[in-house]
């Protein structure tokens, strides 16, 4: 017993002193500032429900290459951009029984949707926890008269991205008391339970060993104010529900669906967690 | 004729007793120091083959979390402990507990257990992000575990 208690301690602190030290030297020490005009905080004090598990946090833009990064400094060199174009055009186009755009309800995208995405996941007047996705369907089934977009495919891609650019550089603004409050208990719940064969959990990962590498990974806090993102290894766009997904599956475990309400509640709860970061407005990763 | 007999006879009782002699991943017994006195087939491990499962992704996939200087593999990560000198810090007994499942070594470590079965919370199927089958096998079977064992055994510094 003595043993295992002085070996577990003296591995901790080996940890401590390795995972503080990587984070040091391995962690850019660099500002996010979009088209030379749109400051980003990349780096915050923790939110006080954060406290006794992380002091600060950081985006998963300061861990990646410099390359990486600077392609989400400029829009002419951020991928992503095609796709916010693409769904801004959406943004007034009519389409369904009702002959209506976003537009005609909304107004311009700049104003209609400046802080949306700051604030989501929210829950709804039926009480229900809702992501930007479910906002968006519900405009078109019960405003439009049109088909609802699949959860990641290109139209819903599109217009998440291009809400989320207008709400770049303001500050994550999620509501996690009152009625939100059962939701995201939940997905605290979740964060902290460690999955499949591998039994890790997202704090096995993003709290527990940000700032290490698995294999070439180096791990992030796992942070979501960055989405959606701009993958280069698919040369394409991710959810937010996609990437929980991948994550969960990475740990030997039946996953869960994007668009189910467990991943629902597990994104308030992580939109929590980077309380006091701004919104980037379609990230660039690797 | 009857002496063919007599041998096939011996081997097959030979592969039976070997089949018996391995310790399921439910019985494998754990010392409060969560180490494992007992090699999991009764044979010797195979040091060259250890060394490949611990580099290998879909086997023991070791370098994922551990840098091994002995091993020749790219991109090595620092989750866990550097493993140069293992075996001077630990014994085989030791070593082998911490492969089979680490958690009774060091308690809560992200550390994933290579032969146990279960219980899991929501077990997959591999990475397929499927569920897992009803006989879901542990992420190395006894052999490979004794063969990791006796690769790490051969990682001395002083
Ligand atoms: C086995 C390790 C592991 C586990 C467990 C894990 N992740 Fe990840 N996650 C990664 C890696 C590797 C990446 C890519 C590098 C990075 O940003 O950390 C990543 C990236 C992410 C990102 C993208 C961050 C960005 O800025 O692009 C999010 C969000 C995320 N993870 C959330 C989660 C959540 C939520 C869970 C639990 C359901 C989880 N992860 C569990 C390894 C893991
Ligand atoms: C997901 C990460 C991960 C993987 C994969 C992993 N380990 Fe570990 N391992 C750890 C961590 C973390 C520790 C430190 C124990 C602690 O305090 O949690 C550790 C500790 C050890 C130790 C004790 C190190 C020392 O000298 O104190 C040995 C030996 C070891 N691991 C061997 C292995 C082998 C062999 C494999 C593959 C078959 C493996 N590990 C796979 C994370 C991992």
């Amino acid at each position: 017993m003595t043993l295992r208690t002085s070996r577990t301690i003296l591995a901790a602190t080996a940890a401590f002193a390795l995972s503080t030290a990587a984070l040091h030297a391995e962690m850019a020490d660099d500002e996010l500032v979009i088209n030379g005009d749109t400051p980003i905080t990349v780096k915050a004090p923790a939110a006080d429900h954060l406290e006794g598990h992380l002091d600060e946090v950081y985006s998963g833009w300061l861990f990646r290459t410099d390359e990486t990064r600077a392609m989400e400094q400029d829009d002419f060199d951020n991928p992503i951009m095609i796709f916010a174009e693409q769904g801004q055009e959406t943004w007034s186009t009519a389409d369904g029984s009702e002959g209506k755009s976003c537009a005609d309800c909304h107004g311009d995208i700049s104003e209609g949707m400046k802080g949306v995405r700051a604030s989501m996941p929210k829950v709804n007047e039926a009480g229900k926890l809702w992501s930007m996705e479910d906002y968006i369907n519900d405009c078109r089934t019960n405003r439009m008269g049109a088909e609802a977009w699949g959860w990641d495919s290109t139209p819903m891609h599109n217009m998440t991205t291009a809400i989320a650019v207008e709400s770049r550089g303001m500050p994550v603004s999620v509501k996690i008391d009152g009625d939100a409050q059962p939701f995201w208990e939940k997905g605290k719940e979740m964060y902290y339970t460690r999955y499949g064969q591998l039994e890790l959990s997202c704090a096995s990962c993003h709290e527990e060993n940000y700032g290490n590498y698995i294999r070439a990974d180096h791990l992030s806090q796992g942070q979501i104010q960055g989405f959606p993102v701009y993958r280069l290894k698919n040369a394409g766009v991710v959810s937010i529900h996609n990437r929980f997904k991948g994550c969960i599956r990475d740990t030997r475990a039946e996953t869960y669906s994007p668009g189910s309400d467990e991943f629902r509640n597990l994104e308030l709860y992580v939109a929590s967690r980077g309380l006091g970061l701004d919104i980037e407005g379609g990230g660039v990763r690797p | 004729m009857k002496r063919h007999v007599a041998w096939a006879a011996m081997a097959v009782t030979f592969a039976a007793s070997a089949a018996i002699a391995e310790t399921a991943p439910m019985d494998v017994k754990f010392t409060d120091v969560g180490a494992v006195a007992e090699s999991l087939t009764g044979q010797p491990g195979d040091a060259t083959k250890g060394a490949e499962v611990a580099a290998t992704k879909s086997l023991g996939n070791c370098v994922a979390c551990h840098k091994v200087s002995a091993l020749d593999a790219s991109f090595q990560g620092n989750v866990g402990p550097e493993l140069n000198g293992a075996a001077d810090r630990w014994d085989e007994s030791q070593l082998r507990g911490i492969v089979v499942d680490a958690k009774h070594t060091f308690e809560g470590t992200v550390m994933p257990a290579m032969y146990k079965t279960g219980p899991f919370i929501r077990p997959g199927d591999g990475y397929t992000g499927k569920a897992a089958p009803a006989d879901l096998p542990p992420i190395l079977n006894a052999q490979q575990v004794e063969d990791v064992v006796a690769f790490l055994m051969t990682l001395k510094e002083e």
